[in-house]
């Protein structure tokens, strides 16, 4: 339960029965408690406020900023927070900023108010009732007092925990932050004094962004495998674009295509509002790449260009949609080749085919295999007729059966059943893979008929 | 300077492998241009056979990129130990499936940019009316300007104007048997229906065995004939 500053004026604070507020106050506002949200709200935020530095925690009471080597970009500590609280303000937010050597002393600060950590109450330390009264009752109100006593005693009287939280307070123990965002190992940012709000101006503005990023690539003797944007916009919102490559790449031209194609394919399509105010293009993910030297037949300058439009594509219909074909070392058909997404690691070598032999295996593959009806003239011999998609098809050739075992060590009902297959044709010459789905008799008394796949 | 590109007559070509059908072809399938094949819903396979000896024999090194539409899930998955064996190397396809006949034809034209590649396969199911004569002559035009084959598979489509130079028709035919009445080497009965600017209207039955291994002693890829694995039947049926 909270109240705003207004409801506190009127006398209506936390633990006041609803009935009792609405009778002082009839005009009172009142909404359920909402976590997820307060969550969601707070997460916004923080990604708002990767504009100051990359460095940023979401945290339940409040955001944590390492303003570490960032301020000077804002005209100092006191002109960011400034700012911060400025276009805060500007959302309907009221802000308790602060500054400290520590996270947790910042928010101590911040959330109790003051300027030294030691005139701070003991609910700086802890949340919990039992500590805070033992605290109270060994005449230990602020963190002064409490640093003042042995660190043993402490520790055997209030708890290990109390000893860390003081450590973390006083700037005594190391409390490196954890960003909502992890940080990228290259990036560049641009600053606009008037927002820009035309998707043409965005792309120039990554153009001059590529441009850095791929000097400072090339320094490191690197490429981008991912590359991310983010655009701020005045109010506060932040757009977020990311495309990746096939190999890494430091060529401005060739990323800008991708992010073009990606602003292209967005579902809900970019809404500048009031216009973006910041650019930031951040490398996530480098690898090595050696200064290229094309070869005279050209053949890295084919990979190359194969590689760009994979990522065009990838770009466009989403990382999904781009595959290859991928062996196992399965005897289970459908398991033996399927396809991945293009980027998958390789599982497998294909296996040789034997040349002396019509094609073993069929073109097109049906996963889940389709149910047929067949007639046969005996259960367990090979059939004579069948019907799929309402077609009747006569057989006039087959070849089988090929018995196919299941994978009866891997699960405890012996991995379903035997699969024998056929390799038949019909009077005008389509060649199919039917199985029967188990052995007559054995393992079942009315085996189901299935096509698997189509011959060329 | 203009430098103008010779046309698609003199664009280097892959023989088919049946004396009369190459002849009519001027020498066999031009390599830089758009191909149509047609065929029905249920001789997918086919097609999906022809496709890829064509795209493993054109004799051009690099990835064969098959893009499909949305239908063509109906179709059964493409299984690469089956193209393994038709002599088409599963590595070196690279599959795109696109959600409408539109971003189809849109990453057609993309890929047709693309001179690393081996071919283009574009596979569309039933009506796809957005592949028009604009469309086919757009498709035409890149492959043309980029050197690249491309097989536009019509699967259950319609018969329309198009801009493509060749257009096939494919059918399975009943295979010779092997020993004990099993089924034996793929065949088919192959059409040309049209060609731009050249004589159409040949039916031959095609039947190809195993091609050779890859590493085999071919001179130079190019030199390789495209469907020297095919062996004429020599049968016209109809013409």
């Amino acid at each position: 339960m909270a109240a705003n500053p207004a409801a506190l004026a009127e006398a209506i604070a936390p633990g006041l029965p609803l009935a009792d507020a609405r009778a002082r106050l009839p005009g009172l506002q009142v909404a359920p408690h909402d976590p997820a949200g307060d969550a969601a709200c707070r997460d916004w935020l923080a990604l708002a406020a990767t504009r100051y530095t990359p460095m940023v925690r979401s945290h339940t009471r409040g955001l944590l900023l390492d303003i570490t080597g960032a301020a000077h970009l804002f005209g100092g500590e006191a002109s960011l927070v400034a700012d911060a609280v400025t276009r805060l303000e500007r959302l309907g937010f009221t802000a308790q900023p602060a500054l400290a050597a520590t996270p947790a002393a910042a928010m101590a600060l911040a959330w109790f108010g003051g300027t030294r950590i030691e005139a701070l109450p003991a609910q700086a330390l802890t949340d919990d009732e039992a500590v805070l009264v033992a605290l109270r009752r060994a005449g230990l109100k602020n963190i002064a007092a409490i640093a003042a006593q042995p660190r043993a005693a402490i520790a055997a009287r209030f708890g290990e925990a109390l000893l860390a939280a003081l450590d973390a307070l006083l700037e005594q123990a190391a409390q490196p932050l954890d960003p909502l965002v992890p940080l990228a190992p290259v990036m560049a940012s641009r600053r606009f004094a008037q927002p820009i709000a035309s998707e043409a101006a965005v792309l120039a503005s990554l153009e001059t962004l590529l441009l850095r990023v791929g000097v400072d690539l090339a320094a490191r003797g690197e490429g981008g495998r991912a590359f991310a944007v983010q655009l701020y916009r005045a109010d506060g919102h932040v757009a977020r674009l990311a495309v990746e490559t096939a190999a890494p790449t430091r060529d401005g031209p060739q990323v800008l295509r991708l992010l073009r194609e990606r602003i292209a394919a967005l579902a809900d399509p970019l809404d500048p509002g009031f216009g973006y105010d910041l650019v930031t293009l951040s490398v996530p993910i480098t690898a090595p790449l050696a200064e290229a030297q094309l070869d005279l037949a050209g053949g890295q300058l084919a990979e190359a260009e194969v590689a760009a439009l994979v990522d065009r594509l990838v770009a466009r219909l989403g990382r999904g949609r781009v595959r290859r074909l991928a062996a196992t070392s399965s005897h289970i058909p459908e398991q033996a080749a399927f396809d991945l997404p293009i980027h998958a690691p390789a599982l497998a070598d294909w296996p040789g085919t034997c040349p002396g032999e019509p094609p073993q295996r069929p073109v097109r593959l049906f996963d889940p295999p389709q149910p047929i009806e067949v007639l046969a003239e005996v259960p367990d011999g090979p059939p004579r007729q069948f019907r799929w998609r309402r077609r009747l098809h006569r057989i006039t050739r087959h070849e089988g059966p090929e018995r196919i075992g299941a994978l009866w060590w891997r699960r405890r009902d012996n991995g379903g059943l035997t699969r024998d297959y056929y390799r038949v044709e019909d009077e005008e010459g389509r060649r199919f893979w039917l199985f029967r789905h188990g052995l007559y008799g054995s393992e079942t008394v009315q085996p189901a008929w299935f096509v698997h796949g189509l011959f060329a | 300077m203009l430098a103008i590109r010779p046309p698609s007559t003199d664009s280097p070509r892959m023989p088919i492998g049946v004396a009369a059908l190459d002849a009519a072809l001027g020498g066999g399938l031009a390599l830089a241009g758009l191909h149509e094949v047609h065929g029905a819903a249920g001789d997918a396979a086919a097609v999906t056979g022809l496709a890829a000896r064509l795209a493993a024999g054109c004799g051009r090194p690099g990835p064969v990129l098959w893009l499909r539409d949305r239908g063509a899930a109906d179709g059964g998955r493409l299984y690469g130990l089956g193209l393994a064996d038709l002599g088409l190397d599963p590595a070196r396809l690279l599959l795109v499936e696109a959600p409408d006949t539109i971003a189809l034809l849109r990453a057609a034209a993309e890929a047709l940019t693309c001179a690393g590649l081996a071919c283009v396969v574009v596979e569309s199911w039933g009506r796809a009316a957005a592949i028009d004569l604009t469309a086919s002559r757009r498709l035409q035009l890149a492959a043309a300007r980029v050197g690249l084959p491309c097989l536009l598979l019509r699967l259950a489509g319609e018969d329309r104007p198009s801009a493509a130079l060749t257009r096939w028709q494919v059918a399975p035919a009943p295979s010779h048997a092997l020993a004990a009445d099993a089924p034996g080497w793929p065949r088919l009965a192959l059409t040309l229906s049209r060609q731009r600017g050249g004589p159409a209207g040949q039916s031959h039955v095609l039947e190809w065995m195993h091609e050779q291994p890859v590493s085999s002693s071919a001179p130079h890829p190019r030199a390789r004939a495209a469907l020297s694995a095919y062996r004429a039947a020599g049968r016209q049926r109809a013409a």
